[in-house]
């Protein structure tokens, strides 16, 4: 599909020259894969009838470094698995495969996939091609970055909370969290299990489409994937949005969205209404909780995914006190087991992993149950509720549309220093993965050219959002689709040296 | 909601979860963590009374399968990522549990 003309060693050679070019600037890699990615090329152009029919032969995609790949270290961009190299691909690998798809490298992310900016990554932060001093995004930052600066057509991000729209919105690039479900989560390094989705991030929708088809489907791997059938992505391109219902929650808009944020959303729903879409004011009452409601379920479950690093099956561990060493014992070393543990735990996680799963193990511990973790579960109940009523009661629409991100890309370490600052920039994409909803994130523009002070933020993507009914994937891409005919957003590059 | 943020014992936390945190990083989280407390506190305005906990979002209910016999990971492969494995017979090795 995608500069197919060209043979699939030069595609991929072209990609990993372009990363290995601009990585120093963009720091969107953690780990490059020329070797395997050229090998898998060049088989794929030596028997061309075989991948004759394959969606995505010879493409290079690249894949954030929190999803599994055989053979090739996958960090969580954590120093407790900097040497880690899986013994096996997660599902979504395996079936961008057999599509014919190369994985040309690993992308750099909020460790653990924590974090809005991916400043929380042990290698430090990836840079937005649109302005080096400004944050991806996160947590999937490395992945929009690499989509942006076109490095490569397609990536795969994860989105626990907005992960993959986040960044897609602030590196303009499409991004899309499916259903949970939709996408096996076998492999992917888990943060949040009732949240993560697996999704796709590329320059255009129709990429978008076709990414998600690879990876979507049951897996007998994943308990959790849904064995609703997969439609034909491509078939709901269609351009036509005539009497397609938009649900608009204005109240929710009102306040904390920044000002060109604000006028791009709006212009973008006006140019949906010319296609012929109905606008539809909507109330999502519950919405305001929803921050609150994430950052006690995700960091619950985290605390708890995150008890597996210990030091002994895999990753990082720490060694016993230097004067201690002569008098090691076999296979052990003078920690006691459980100073072992909390000191490769304290060593291997940085500040943000830990500051989670202390708020999850708090959230968790007998007193504060009921108050915190099972409200939560409570008020996530009600969440998913607003969007049951606006989808299926008497509003009846078939998409909720909101900024992504209330901001667009601001500077690295501004906001570094207050978590609930940090927090906040999830406003309007948690309620997705709380609800189980598929969401996407489309280009709606740029911040404009400004003098003096205001320049330095001039030419910053901005994105809409929209959330759809559960499985239904094809609105919003039909949708995000015709809203992408009538704009050159798609074709806007950063400029890079 | 609850008691008083402030009251946080960050150590008896972390040793929960087998965290072994140096002393400014329990002030620093002590402080960091009353400050996203009393953010998330909006919640006890919410009335949840006789609201169900949503706990997970599935889309059916997973079925039984076979109990059958499956390839998995070989044992080598399983082993070969540990920080301390045993070279000759695929364990992993951990300090000394029992005098």
């Amino acid at each position: 599909m995608i500069d197919a003309d060209r043979s699939a060693r030069e595609r991929c050679e072209r990609a990993l020259d372009r990363a290995e070019a601009l990585n120093p600037s963009l720091n969107a890699f953690n780990t490059l894969a020329r070797e395997r990615a050229l090998e898998r090329a060049s088989a794929i152009d030596r028997d061309r009838d075989r991948w004759r029919g394959a969606p995505l032969a010879g493409v290079p995609v690249a894949v954030k470094d929190n999803i599994c790949t055989r053979g090739l270290r996958t960090t969580a961009s954590s120093r407790m698995l900097a040497d880690y190299t899986p013994p096996y691909d997660a599902t979504a690998i395996a079936r961008l495969e057999q599509a014919g798809a190369i994985v040309i490298g690993k992308t750099n992310c909020d460790e653990f996939a924590m974090g809005s900016s991916n400043e929380n990554s042990a290698f430090g932060p990836a840079k937005n091609p649109w302005a080096l001093d400004r944050v991806t995004g996160g947590s999937s930052g490395g992945s929009a970055a690499a989509v942006a600066a076109r490095i490569a057509p397609l990536a795969l991000g994860s989105d626990t909370g907005g992960s993959v729209r986040q960044p897609a919105a602030l590196c303009g690039v499409v991004g899309l969290k499916p259903t949970y479900g939709r996408v096996s989560r076998y492999g992917l390094i888990a943060f949040g299990s009732s949240l993560d989705q697996i999704g796709p991030l590329a320059a255009t929708v129709r990429e978008a489409a076709a990414l998600l088809q690879a990876i979507a489907g049951a897996d007998a791997a994943d308990a959790t994937s849904a064995p609703e059938p997969v439609p034909p992505y491509d078939a709901a391109l269609t351009g036509d949005v005539r009497g397609t219902r938009i649900g608009v929650p204005r109240r929710l808009l009102e306040d904390g969205v920044d000002a060109e944020v604000s006028s791009a959303f709006f212009a973008a729903l006006d140019a949906l209404k010319s296609r012929g879409a109905v606008l539809v004011d909507i109330d999502l009452p519950h919405a305001r909780f929803a921050i609150a409601t994430y950052y006690l379920v995700s960091t619950a479950e985290a605390s708890s995914n995150l008890a597996r690093y210990d030091g002994v099956r895999y990753g990082f561990r720490a060694a016993p006190p230097p004067a201690a060493i002569g008098h090691q014992a076999p296979g052990g070393g003078a920690f006691t087991l459980h100073e072992m543990y909390a000191k490769t735990r304290a060593q291997g996680f940085g500040p943000e992993v830990k500051r989670r799963i202390v708020l999850g193990t708090y959230v968790l511990s007998a007193g504060y149950y009921d108050a915190y973790y099972r409200k939560a579960q409570q008020a996530r109940t009600l969440i998913l509720r607003d969007y049951e009523e606006a989808f299926g009661g008497a509003a009846a629409v078939e998409a909720i549309a909101m900024p992504t991100s209330p901001v667009p890309a601001f500077r690295i370490g501004e906001r570094a220093a207050d978590p609930v600052q940090m927090y906040l920039a999830d406003v309007f994409t948690v309620s997705a993965n709380l609800a189980g909803l598929p969401a996407i994130s489309v280009p709606c523009g740029l911040t404009a050219p400004g003098t003096g002070p205001s320049a330095a933020r001039s030419g910053l993507p901005i994105g809409l959002q929209l959330t759809g009914r559960r499985f239904d994937e094809s609105t919003l891409l039909r949708i995000a689709d015709a809203y992408e005919r009538d704009f050159e957003w798609s074709t806007r590059q950063p400029t890079l040296a | 909601m609850a008691q008083p943020v402030s009251s946080i014992d960050v150590s008896a936390v972390a040793a929960l979860a087998n965290l072994d945190l140096d002393a400014d990083e329990l002030d620093l989280f002590a402080k960091q963590l009353r400050d996203v407390l009393e953010a998330v506190n909006t919640l006890a305005e919410l009335d949840t009374a006789g609201v169900p906990p949503t706990a997970a979002i599935l889309t059916h209910h997973p079925v039984d399968r076979p109990d059958e016999r499956r390839p998995s990971l070989d044992r080598d492969a399983a082993v070969a990522a540990a920080p301390d494995a045993s070279a000759d017979a695929a364990y992993f090795r951990v300090p000394k549990v029992i005098g």
